[in-house]
C-alpha cells in the first residue's frame, strides 16, 4: 500500500444545515443541523471509517464532501485545493477524481439501462473514450469486478445484490478516481456477500492506490477495512483515532456503548460480553440538546456537559476525543 | 467424522441418497475447475423493459383486439382509397342517396359520393390528428413537466401557476378562438388541440420526476458529473416513460373525438375534405330518410374510441404493473 | 414437547418465467419454550418457509407438506376460522420493516387493541388495560399517553417495540421474528434483542428468529437451522453449529465475518459467486457451484442429511466415508 504523509482530503469545520420549512406563513424556518462542524483528514491510500447510527449525519457528511450537497460553511480541500466554492463547470474535473459507491444496490442503478450503458455513462459524461475503445474499457471494468462479458447487455434487476454492488463499483472506477466515498456499501447485502465486496474494495485500493471514506454502521467491518476511524453522533465527531487504537482504547462513552452493542458471532464470547445499555433514542437533530449532544443518554454526564459543547481534544497519537469527562 | 445414523430425508436425486455407500470412488474426486458450474451465471433469459411489457400486453385480449382494429383501420385508411375507383370528392349527382350495395358498400350521399371511401379518408384525417396531437402533447408535456419537477422550487412554482391559470379557462374557448384566427385547416386544428391538452401529461411527468429525482441513481449520475439536463432526459424521463405513454395513449382518442366534434359543429375540417365529424354533420338532414349515411361514420368513431381505450387500458396494465388489480 | 413440526415442506411460486422452487423439502421442529434461529442469505427460503407455515403467501404460491403440525393440529387442514385464530392468537409475527408494518392512519392504541378485542374477546376498557400492560412489557415509557399517538410520532426502535407488543398481546405460543433488527441501528438492535430474550424468559414463548446475521443468533437462540437454496444444509445447537460446523456453507458464513478479537488485519474469506436461481435449481447440491471442496458427486446427487448427534445434522457429501477430509476453519478455541 502506498502510504505517504500527504493528506489527499482535508475537511475543516464542515457544516451542512438543511432548512426545514415550518409553514407558509411562519418566518422562523428551523434548521436541521445534519453535519455540525466536523474536521478530519485522510492520507493518500488510506481509509477513514466513519461510523454512527442512522441520522448522525455520516451520509450527509460524505455527500457534502463530494459537493452533492452544498456545504453551509467550512472547507473541503482536495490535494490542498479548496473545492467548496467551485462552480459546476470548475468542479467537473474533480468529479472524475472523486467518486461514490452507494448504499442501495437496487436503487443506485438506473433500471432502464443495461450494465454496459451504466458503466459507459461516466465515460460519455467526461468524454473519455468512444467506439471500440469505449466497449473495450467497459469489458475491462466488468471483468475487473468479477463479472462476465455476457453480463454487459443485461439489466440490473437480473443480478443479485452483490453483483449489483459490483456494477456500482465498476461505474465508480470507470473514470479512474483517486478518492471514493463508500456510503454504506455493504449494509444492504448478505453477510457472505459483504466479505466479497469488502475484499474487492481492499484489492482495488492496493492496486490503484485508492483513498476511501468508508461510511457504515457496521463497526466490525469498519474496523476491518479502515486505517483510521471516526465516530459520529448527532452531527458531530465525538472520537477519531487509528483503527486499532480506537477499538482497543476507546475513550468516549458513546463509542464504548456503540461497540458493546455489536452482536458477537461466537456464543461463548457473547455470553461473557457485557453490554452497556443506552437509554432512550437519539434526540432529533432538529432540536438537539444544549451542550454535549450525547448528554441525554450518557451515564457519566456532569453539569458542564449540559452547558458547553465539548471540542475534539488530542489525547496523543492522533487520538482525538470530544468529551468533558475524558482527560 | 462420526456417522451415527443416516437419515433418509429427501429423494430429489435420480437415486435414493440413503444408499450412498454404493457410489463409485471416482465420484469423490475433487471437481475440476472446468466441470464447475459457473457461480456467477444468470440462467434466466434477459428481458428488457419493453419485451416484458409486450409479453404482458399480448396476454390482454381486449387490448390485442383494439390494436388489431387500429392497425387494420390505419392500413385501410392509407391504402384503401388507392384501390377504389371513387374519390372523396368525385360527385355523381345521378347516383345520389343510394343505400349500401355491392357497388357502394356504405351507400352514397346526396352528391353521389361514395361514403365508404369518404369514411376511409375520414380515418386518415382522424388518425393523423389523433396521433400527431398526442405526439406533440407528449413532447411539450415531457419538457415542461420535466423541467418543473426536476428544478423544483421557484421554477416549479412559476410553471405550475401558469398551468393552473391556463386550465382555469375552458378548452372550447381557446379552440374556437384559434380556429377563428387561423381558419379551418388540419394545422389549425392541431394547434388548437395542442394548446392546453399537454397539461395533463406535464403534471404526470412532473410528479414522476419529483419522486424519481431523489432516487440514488439520480444522485449517482450527479456524482459522476452528469449535467442536470442529462440526468433529466437520460435517467428520469426514461424511467417515467410508462405512465407517460399511458397518459398519451388516452390523448389519442380524446383528440380524435375533439376533431370530430369541431367538424360536426362546422368549425373543423372544411368541405369537401371528409372527416368523420363532417360526415356525421352532412348526414343530419337525411337522418330519417337515409340513416346509414350517419350510421357508418358514427360507427367508425365509436369503434375507434373503444379500440384506443382498450389499448390504453392494456398499456397501463403492461407498462405500470403496480396499478393492476 | 414439540410446538411446531414441519415435515418435507415444499413451496413453489408460479411466475411468468416458470416455477420458482423457493422451499425444497425442509423438515424441522420447534420445541415449546425454545428459540430457534433460521440463518441464510436472501433467497435461501428462510422467510418463505415461515410464511408458508402461516399460509400467508400470495395466490401464485403452491404449498405442499407431508406434515405441518402446530401444537398437534395439522395446519393444512385448518379452515378459515382456525387460521384466523392461529394468526392472531397462537402465532405472533414481527417483520423487518417497522416503518411500513404499522398503519399510519390509526393510533398505536387502535392497532394494539384490535387484535386483543378480537382474539381475547375483551371489553374496550379491559383491552385498554391489557394494551397498557403489553406496552409496559416492551418498555415503552408513559404507555397511557403513547396509546393515543400515531406511528409517525415513534422512532424506528419504538415502532419495532410496538410491533412486538402487538405480536405478544394475545399471549402467542410462538413468536416468529423475520429479520426484526435488520433495519435498526446497533444500539437499538441490542435493546430489541434484550427485550425478546426477557420476554422469552417471562412468558416461555417459543421464538423463531429469521436472520442473515450469525451474530444475532449467537446470543439469542439455543438452536440454529442453516438454509441454502431452499433447503436445510445444517441444523444443530448453537454451540454445535458455531464450534463444530459440518457444512462448507456454514464454514463460509463464519469465515466471511470479521473477527471481533482479531488483532492484526487478516483478509476476509468470502463465499465466491452468487446464490442459485431457484427457477432452475442446479442438479445435486445447491452449494456445489460456490463450494471450494466440491466433488464430482456434488453436482450429480443431492447429499442426504447425516446426523452427528441427536440435535446436529448436516447434508454434505464431505461427510461420506469416501470423501477426503477437508480443511476447515473453526472459530473460538
Amino acid at each position: 500500500m502506498t502510504q505517504t504523509t500527504e493528506n489527499l482530503i482535508e475537511v475543516k469545520h464542515l457544516k451542512k444545515y438543511f432548512d426545514v420549512k415550518k409553514g407558509l406563513f411562519s418566518r422562523s424556518d428551523r434548521q436541521l443541523k445534519a453535519v455540525d462542524d466536523i474536521s478530519f483528514s485522510i492520507k493518500k491510500g488510506e481509509t477513514l471509517g466513519l461510523v454512527g447510527e442512522s441520522g448522525c449525519g455520516k451520509t450527509t457528511a460524505g455527500r457534502t464532501l463530494l459537493r452533492l450537497y452544498e456545504p453551509t460553511s467550512g472547507q473541503i480541500l482536495f490535494h490542498g485545493k479548496p473545492l467548496e466554492k467551485l462552480t459546476h463547470k470548475e468542479l467537473l474535473p474533480y468529479r472524475k477524481k472523486m467518486q461514490m459507491i452507494f448504499q442501495d444496490p437496487y436503487a443506485s442503478l438506473d433500471p432502464r439501462m443495461t450494465v454496459g450503458e451504466i458503466i459507459g455513462d461516466p465515460l460519455d459524461v467526461h468524454r473519455i473514450c468512444k467506439g471500440k475503445d469505449r466497449s473495450d474499457r467497459i469489458r475491462e471494468l466488468v471483468e475487473l469486478v468479477g463479472l462476465k462479458r455476457d453480463h454487459i447487455n443485461r439489466y440490473p434487476h437480473e443480478f443479485s445484490g452483490g453483483q449489483r454492488q459490483r456494477i456500482g463499483i465498476a461505474r465508480a472506477l470507470a473514470v479512474e478516481p483517486e478518492f471514493i466515498v463508500c456510503d454504506e456499501p455493504i449494509s444492504a447485502l448478505d453477510v457472505s456477500i459483504q466479505a466479497q465486496v469488502v475484499n474487492m474494495l481492499e484489492d482495488l485500493q492496493e492496486r490503484f492506490g485508492l483513498t476511501y471514506l468508508f461510511i457504515s454502521h457496521d463497526l466490525s467491518m469498519v474496523r476491518h477495512i479502515s486505517h483510521k476511524v471516526g465516530v459520529m453522533y448527532l452531527g458531530s465527531l465525538v472520537e477519531i483515532a487509528d483503527a486499532h487504537e480506537l477499538y482497543t482504547n476507546m475513550q468516549h462513552p458513546y463509542t464504548k456503548a456503540l461497540l458493546s452493542a455489536v452482536p458477537i458471532p461466537d456464543p461463548d464470547l457473547a455470553e461473557k460480553s457485557e453490554r452497556i445499555h443506552l437509554q432512550g433514542d437519539v434526540p432529533s437533530p432538529l432540536d438537539p440538546p444544549p451542550g454535549c449532544a450525547f448528554q441525554t443518554r450518557c451515564a457519566y454526564a456532569v453539569a458542564a456537559c449540559r452547558e458547553v459543547k465539548p471540542e475534539l481534544k488530542d489525547m496523543g497519537n492522533g487520538h482525538q476525543v470530544a468529551c468533558h469527562i475524558v482527560s | 467424522m462420526i456417522h451415527t445414523a443416516r437419515m433418509k430425508e429427501r429423494e430429489d436425486g435420480p437415486f435414493s441418497p440413503g444408499a450412498a455407500a454404493d457410489l463409485p470412488d471416482d465420484l469423490f474426486e475433487k471437481l475440476d475447475e472446468s466441470d464447475r458450474q459457473d457461480n456467477e451465471e444468470i440462467t434466466r433469459p434477459s428481458k428488457s423493459y419493453w419485451q416484458d411489457a409486450w409479453s404482458r400486453f399480448r396476454k390482454d385480449p381486449l387490448a390485442m383486439i383494439g390494436l388489431c382494429v387500429i392497425v387494420v383501420m390505419a392500413v385501410a385508411a392509407i391504402f384503401g382509397p388507392i384501390f377504389s375507383e371513387y374519390t372523396y370528392d368525385g360527385q355523381n349527382l345521378e347516383n345520389g342517396n343510394q343505400p349500401p350495395s355491392a357497388e357502394h358498400w356504405f351507400g352514397t350521399d346526396k352528391f353521389g359520393r361514395d361514403i365508404f371511401v369518404r369514411t376511409l379518408y375520414g380515418a386518415r384525417i382522424s388518425l393523423l390528428i389523433g396521433f400527431v396531437a398526442a405526439a406533440i402533447n407528449m413532447v411539450i408535456g415531457i419538457i415542461y413537466g420535466g423541467i418543473s419537477g426536476y428544478f423544483g422550487g421557484r421554477v416549479d412554482m412559476l410553471l405550475m401557476r401558469i398551468v393552473d391559470i391556463m386550465i382555469g379557462v375552458p378548452d372550447l374557448l381557446y379552440i374556437i378562438l384559434v380556429m377563428m384566427f387561423l381558419g379551418n385547416s388540419i394545422q389549425s386544428i392541431l394547434i388548437a388541440l395542442c394548446l392546453t391538452s399537454w397539461i395533463g401529461t406535464a403534471r404526470i411527468v412532473r410528479s414522476q420526476v419529483v419522486t424519481l429525482k431523489h432516487q440514488e441513481y439520480a444522485l449517482a449520475a450527479r456524482s459522476i458529473g452528469s449535467s442536470n439536463l442529462r440526468i433529466l432526459f437520460k435517467h428520469l424521463i426514461p424511467n417515467s416513460i410508462g405512465p407517460i405513454i399511458v397518459t398519451v395513449t388516452f390523448l389519442v382518442p380524446s383528440a380524435i373525438f375533439s376533431e370530430a366534434f369541431l367538424s360536426f359543429l362546422g368549425i373543423g375540417i372544411q368541405v369537401p375534405i371528409a372527416s368523420w365529424g363532417t360526415l356525421v354533420n352532412d348526414a343530419i338532414p337525411t337522418l330519417f330518410t337515409q340513416p346509414y349515411q350517419m350510421l357508418f361514420p358514427a360507427l367508425a368513431i365509436s369503434v375507434t374510441m373503444f379500440a384506443l381505450n382498450f389499448i390504453g387500458d392494456g398499456l397501463r396494465d403492461a407498462l405500470d404493473p403496480r396499478l393492476k388489480k | 414437547m414439540k410446538l411446531l413440526q414441519v415435515n418435507n415442506l415444499r413451496t413453489t411460486f408460479h411466475i411468468e418465467a416458470g416455477q420458482v422452487q423457493a422451499v425444497r423439502g425442509i423438515s424441522f421442529h420447534v420445541e415449546k419454550g425454545e428459540s430457534v434461529g433460521i440463518v441464510g442469505e436472501s433467497g435461501s427460503g428462510k422467510s418463505v418457509s415461515m410464511l408458508s407455515i402461516m399460509r400467508l403467501l400470495p395466490d401464485n404460491a403452491k404449498i405442499e407438506a407431508d406434515r405441518l403440525l402446530f401444537d398437534g393440529i395439522e395446519i393444512m387442514d385448518m379452515d378459515h376460522k382456525q387460521m384466523r385464530r392461529l394468526h392472531g392468537n397462537d402465532i405472533g409475527m414481527i417483520f423487518q420493516d417497522p416503518m411500513t408494518s404499522l398503519n399510519p392512519l390509526f393510533t398505536i392504541g387502535d392497532q394494539l387493541m384490535e387484535p386483543i378485542r378480537i382474539h381475547l374477546k375483551l371489553s374496550k376498557a379491559e383491552a385498554k388495560k391489557k394494551a397498557i400492560e403489553v406496552l409496559k412489557m416492551v418498555e415503552i415509557p408513559s404507555p397511557e399517553t403513547r396509546l393515543n399517538q400515531y406511528p409517525h410520532e415513534f422512532s424506528g426502535g419504538m415502532r419495532q417495540r410496538v410491533m412486538i407488543a402487538i405480536a405478544i398481546s394475545c399471549n402467542p405460543k410462538l413468536l416468529i421474528a423475520d429479520e426484526p433488527t435488520t433495519a435498526l441501528d446497533v444500539t437499538i438492535q441490542a435493546q430489541i434483542l434484550d427485550l425478546m430474550r426477557d420476554l422469552k424468559k417471562k412468558s416461555n414463548t417459543s421464538i423463531v428468529l429469521i436472520t442473515h446475521d450469525l451474530g444475532v443468533v449467537a446470543s439469542m437462540c439455543s438452536r440454529i437451522i442453516v438454509m441454502y437454496g431452499g433447503q436445510i444444509v445444517e441444523e444443530g445447537t448453537t454451540r454445535e453449529v458455531f464450534y463444530n460446523p459440518q457444512h462448507p456453507y456454514t464454514w463460509g458464513l463464519i469465515r466471511s465475518m470479521p473477527k471481533v478479537s482479531e488483532g492484526e488485519k487478516k483478509k476476509l474469506i468470502p463465499i465466491p459467486g452468487s446464490p442459485p436461481d431457484l427457477l432452475a435449481p442446479p442438479q445435486g447440491c445447491a452449494f456445489a457451484a460456490r463450494c471450494e471442496h466440491a466433488m464430482k458427486v456434488c453436482t450429480k446427487y443431492s447429499p442426504a442429511a447425516i446426523s452427528l448427534s441427536e440435535s446436529h445434522r448436516a447434508a454434505c457429501w464431505l461427510m461420506h466415508p469416501k470423501a477426503a477430509k477437508a480443511e476447515r476453519e473453526v472459530i473460538g478455541s
